[in-house]
């Protein structure tokens, strides 16, 4: 435990204390600022009841910002220390693997949540000038959409913790995490696009669809399935990098 | 301290370190000595657990370095070749980061951290962030995190590589210093500094150990017997009569420098040392002599020697 604080300590200041850190804010402050400006025009249409979060996920910046700031966010982890060895004096002290590949994995997730705070903000200050007589949102949505981002979140930071560890290079490893993510994310259109399937294959789409999971959290229903699915695609991605991360010591 | 019996590292396709043995007690500064590619850094890598060995056992402090892994690493201190250190931290915020990494508790690595910047002379730049620093004081900021944690065997990877006069001399005397409390293992290409700082030598050459031993009788052996040189005048061709016919002399080699003055390399019989023959040859000649001093064996000369010797048995 004293050696993952210590590594998560690390991990965070490296994030903080970067300038690219403070790039990737600025980007995605950006873009959520574009995606609020998209959902303003919708919300001057006729009464609806669908959730304020449900729009803002629907705004095509939302998937922009997954797609594209995760990989820059988690393609330091291991392939910056590999490059430089530091990786090489990381590994000869009395460090699991896993406290290594853990504390890496939830710094970049810290650092991603951490990018996704001004959304918050966003939604206080739209709630203050609608009309006061009618709710815009439900706080308790938006937390349950931070989950659903989080949750996310963390398959694609898993994701790019994997690519990173498999390469010495930063490029390759951010150009691995966003094609595989870009998979991912395509497979889930794979239902509706180009024509919209039928039968079982339509259902099995459906079932490893990340949208489709998504769009229950922006309604504010947290259904354990939706729990399962990311967490199990997360365990997965980080199973992967603990066995990369070990297979230097495979004889 | 270190046990290491038929180690062999096989890398695809080529054989790094072949059935290398060898042990290194408690208290040596040990120096292991070779050209590059030679398999240093291999056998440093397996001994501080980041590869592991194709075959062999590795035994550091009676612990095996690839089942005991833990135990080897907290007994341990390592720099690896090129001294890769955070750039972005400071250097007692590096070093407790390190220090914490090893296992000490918050009180424990605050003292620690404080006396290894004191032995490294690294206090005045406590606050100083390590991408700023200049070569010399990144290398003493490598070696304070090796011995943070007081480990009883410090590896050391080519520390003094691209350090000026001064630095390298800093360090070496921080490695002797170093020697008589911890087992220290280095590995270098330069012969000077194995003379200059280790008890003991190891010659590694295309991955196998050609030679072992004290490094007083490897000096007595191998270092010290190289050729004598001598500033004679005279003409060359009266030097190179004279010196061809002499059975102590092996080879002649003349060379003329400014006015009339002869540079001769001789090297003497069966490591003989010609000196004291020259200097009387000259008394006797009437050759005026303005230096006389013996040449000093490069590392290809100590392999060439090593490797001849082999053949011949």
């Amino acid at each position: 435990m004293r050696v993952y604080l210590t590594l998560l300590r690390r991990e965070l200041a490296s994030h903080f204390v970067s300038p690219t850190g403070y790039v990737i804010i600025c980007v995605v402050l950006l873009l959520l600022g574009f995606s609020i400006m998209d959902m303003l025009p919708k919300l001057n249409g006729d009464a609806t009841d669908t959730p304020i979060t449900r729009i803002f996920y629907a705004t095509v910046y939302f998937w922009m910002l997954m797609l594209l700031t995760t990989p820059v966010m988690t393609m330091r982890t291991f392939a910056q220390e590999k490059f430089t060895g530091t990786f090489e004096t990381l590994m000869t002290t009395p460090v699991s693997d896993t406290e290594v590949v853990l504390a890496k994995f939830s710094g970049a997730l810290m650092f991603f949540m951490v990018t996704w705070l001004p959304l918050g903000g966003y939604m206080v200050v739209l709630n203050e000038y609608t009309n006061q007589t009618t709710t815009a949102f439900d706080y308790r949505t938006l937390l349950c959409t931070y989950l659903g981002i989080g949750l996310l979140g963390s398959v694609y930071v898993a994701l790019g913790c994997f690519a990173s560890a498999l390469t010495r290079s930063q490029l390759i490893a951010a150009a691995v995490s966003y094609g595989l993510g870009l998979t991912i994310f395509l497979l889930s259109l794979r239902s509706l696009v180009p024509v919209p399937m039928a039968g079982w294959q339509a259902k099995v789409f459906a079932y490893i669809s990340l949208t489709e999971h998504l769009e229950d959290f922006s309604r504010g229903i947290i259904d354990t399935s939706n729990l399962v699915f990311y967490l199990s695609l997360t365990g997965i991605f980080l199973f992967l990098t603990l066995k990369v991360v070990e297979s230097r010591r495979w004889k | 301290m270190i046990e290491v019996v038929n180690l062999t590292k096989r890398y695809a396709g080529h054989l790094a370190v072949a059935n290398v043995s060898f042990t290194v007690g408690r208290g040596q500064i040990v120096g292991l000595l070779g050209p590059n590619g030679a398999g240093k850094s291999t056998i440093l890598r397996i001994l501080s657990c980041f590869l592991p060995a194709t075959t062999g056992t590795v035994r550091v402090g009676g612990f095996d370095v690839f089942s005991d892994t833990d135990e080897v690493r907290r007994r341990i201190g390592y720099m690896p070749e090129n001294n890769p250190l955070h750039l972005d931290m400071r250097v007692r915020e590096y070093l407790k980061f390190r220090a914490r990494l090893k296992g000490l508790s918050l009180a424990a690595s605050r003292e620690r951290v404080a006396t290894v910047m004191e032995m490294c002379s690294l206090t005045e730049v406590d606050r100083r962030i390590i991408g700023q620093l200049s070569k010399g004081f990144r290398q003493r900021v490598g070696l304070a995190d090796a011995l943070v944690h007081e480990p009883e065997l410090i590896i050391l990877d080519e520390p003094t590589i691209g350090l000026d006069p001064n630095q390298l001399r800093s360090v070496r005397q921080l490695i002797k210093e170093l020697g008589r409390k911890h087992t220290i293992l280095l590995s270098t290409h330069i012969l000077p500094e194995v003379e200059a700082t280790c008890s003991h030598v190891l010659i590694l050459h295309q991955g196998r150990i050609l030679a072992s031993d004290r490094t007083e009788n490897l000096q007595r052996n191998i270092f010290q017997s190289g050729p004598a040189i001598a500033e004679l005048t005279g003409s060359t061709t009266a030097f190179q009569e004279f010196f061809s016919v002499q059975p102590e002399v092996e080879t002649v080699d003349i060379v003329a420098t400014d006015g009339d003055w002869k540079r001769i390399t001789l090297t003497g019989r069966d490591g003989l040392d010609l000196r004291p023959l020259i200097h009387y040859w000259a008394c006797e000649k009437g050759w005026p002599l303005r230096e006389l001093t013996h040449g000093r064996h490069t590392l290809e000369d100590v392999f060439v020697k090593i490797t001849r010797t082999e053949k011949e048995e």
